[in-house]
């Protein structure tokens, strides 16, 4: 039964670790932008959230609403501003701008908000509660809402990839930015917008992260970006249902890895990526994005 | 400029009116190579203006440069009167110049249709709607979500030519629509030249393939290495000024190795 529990556990937890990925991906799969800031962009949208629910009192399961709003405009200013230049002198300029980018946002939190963790407290029932299926199964409500917003992540992604006007633009441009170019678009413009979804889904993730565990500045290397790293190679580059099925793997070998021993949990994860990527290097799911 | 053959400019062109596109003194280099070393023409409205020459001539940079594609050393770019030389691509696309690049370029991840609509994403008002184009390539619309890697050359050809139509252009640019593609598909491909025309088109195209573009061209200008060694009507120009501009046989055309008989006119 406690097998059971793990790989339950493990399968929730795969719909936070989704979240991380799909804006990494979406940002490779598009802009062929390797973005290791990523994780920091979480963590910021984390303590934003904190600072908008102490400033505005809104009830803290809808500071989504202000947050993702913010980090999309934050990743199209990025877009446009330093990442397009960085993209226009070449691919390691620009993951050594990400990295630099990475570097600047960390010791900015820790500037503004020291070393000390801080969750995104909730007091609600929902956040601490659970149930239970059976005696040994006990299931966090949290886990189980943010695996729900992940689904809904994902296939509001895969909706408006294929059937929107700039779902189409994005995947035009990430075929061929020259053509679409001749056919008036602005693929700089279009790179913006795709980046203002990636952070948009990152927004989730870390607010999502906030309240199922704790915020700190280098929470943002040290395990986002690192997970949405291997749920993104299990899954399949480029693949937005892989980044789920990617983080489920992840999530599900890490549970397993934590009931042998509870050191080992971190470590099994790692060791799936990298049996996955020695053995099926372009990931379980190998398609492009909304194709 | 000056090669052995060049034709007076002028002449029978519609002299009333002013060029559409006009392109003076393009200097262009890729790197240090010097790809276009001085280039003008002068494009009139409802013309077919085809620009042949032997690979590596410099035509599909003259082509690109115009979209916007390459930036220019030297020499300008003037668009219904007004310069464009320092216009992005999307911007000249958004007045009217539209390319159909060499090798089609589809958008692999897209069906027939997706790529249409990203031709429109931006067009102009006009004619031109992905309707009309299904009317003009009658196999389109029940192909319309295929995805454009099950269709043939001659078959991409069209949907990418459809998609540049769909954006309203004023001037069409064609760069070499017969590459790759058997010669009665070509044939099929330019049918759809007068239809374009009709609807008030201007047609600048790159032409590897010289006896097609002296078909259907109103006017044709010969590249070698950069510069112009051939301009005129095609009417105007002997079979043997042109194999001379397109090889470069500067004035030793009687000599030449071709099986013609290669007399002097």
């Amino acid at each position: 039964m406690a097998w059971v529990n793990a790989i339950i556990q493990g399968v929730l937890t795969g719909g936070l670790y989704a979240l991380f990925a799909c804006g990494l991906s979406l940002m490779f799969g598009v802009m062929k932008v390797v973005n290791l800031a990523h994780g920091d962009l979480a963590v910021v949208a984390g303590y934003l959230a904190i600072g908008v629910i102490a400033v505005t009192h809104i009830p803290v399961l809808w500071s989504f609403v202000i947050v993702v709003p913010l980090m999309a405009a934050l990743g199209y200013a990025l877009q446009r501003t330093i990442l397009q230049r960085a993209l226009d002198r070449g691919a390691l300029t620009t993951l050594l701008v990400t990295f630099g980018l990475s570097v600047v946002i960390e010791n900015a939190l820790l500037q503004f908000f020291t070393a000390n963790t801080r969750g995104i407290g909730t007091g609600l029932a929902l956040v601490s509660g659970s149930f239970s299926l059976g005696s040994q199964i006990q299931i966090g409500y949290l886990l189980v809402v943010i695996f729900a917003v992940a689904v809904v992540v994902l296939l509001g992604l895969q909706y408006f990839l294929s059937k929107s006007r700039y779902g189409r633009l994005i995947r035009a441009v990430a075929d061929d930015k020259e053509a679409a170019q001749l056919a008036g678009a602005d693929y700089r413009h279009v790179f913006g917008i795709a980046a203002a979804v990636a952070l948009g889904t990152v927004a989730l993730g870390g607010i999502a992260y906030g309240m199922y565990s704790q915020l700190d500045p280098t929470a943002g290397t040290d395990t986002i970006l690192l997970f949405a790293f291997a749920a993104v190679v299990i899954g399949g580059l480029g693949s937005l249902w892989g980044t789920l099925l990617g983080g489920v793997v992840l999530g599900v070998a890490q549970q397993i890895g934590a009931q042998i021993n509870i050191s080992d949990e971190v470590l099994a994860g790692y060791i799936v990526f990298l049996v996955v990527l020695v053995l099926r290097p372009q990931g379980l799911i190998s398609r492009r994005a909304g194709s | 400029m000056t090669g052995p053959a060049v034709k007076g400019d002028g002449g029978e062109r519609p002299a009333d009116g002013t060029p559409l596109l006009e392109v003076r003194d393009l200097v262009v280099h890729h790197g240090q190579l010097c790809a276009l070393d001085g280039i003008s023409l002068s494009v009139f409205p409802g013309e077919v203006y085809a620009i042949i020459g032997a690979n590596g001539a410099g035509k599909s940079t003259l082509l690109r440069t115009i979209a916007g594609l390459h930036a220019p050393t030297s020499g300008s770019i003037r668009f219904d009167g007004a310069d464009v030389t320092g216009l992005r691509p999307e911007r000249r696309a958004a007045q009217g110049i539209v390319m159909v690049p060499e090798g089609r370029r589809l958008f692999g991840s897209l069906s027939v249709v997706e790529n249409l609509q990203v031709g429109a994403a931006y067009a102009r008002p006009g004619p031109w709607t992905i309707e009309r184009v299904y009317e003009m390539f009658g196999w389109m619309r029940e192909r319309r979500n295929q995805p454009t890697a099950q269709l043939s050359g001659g078959e991409q050809q069209a949907v990418a030519i459809g998609r540049a139509l769909v954006a309203n252009p004023r001037v069409l640019m064609l760069d070499e629509l017969s590459l790759g593609l058997a010669p009665v598909v070509v044939q099929r491909i330019y049918g759809m030249l007068p239809e374009v025309l009709q609807s008030g088109l201007t047609v600048l195209l790159v032409e590897q393939d010289v006896s097609q573009a002296l078909r259907v061209a109103s006017h044709i200008q010969c590249l070698l290495e950069g510069r112009t060694t051939l301009e005129g009507r095609p009417a105007d120009v002997t079979a043997d000024q042109v194999e001379a501009a397109y090889f470069g046989l500067a004035g030793a055309i009687p000599a030449g190795p071709p099986p013609g008989e290669g007399s002097e006119p």
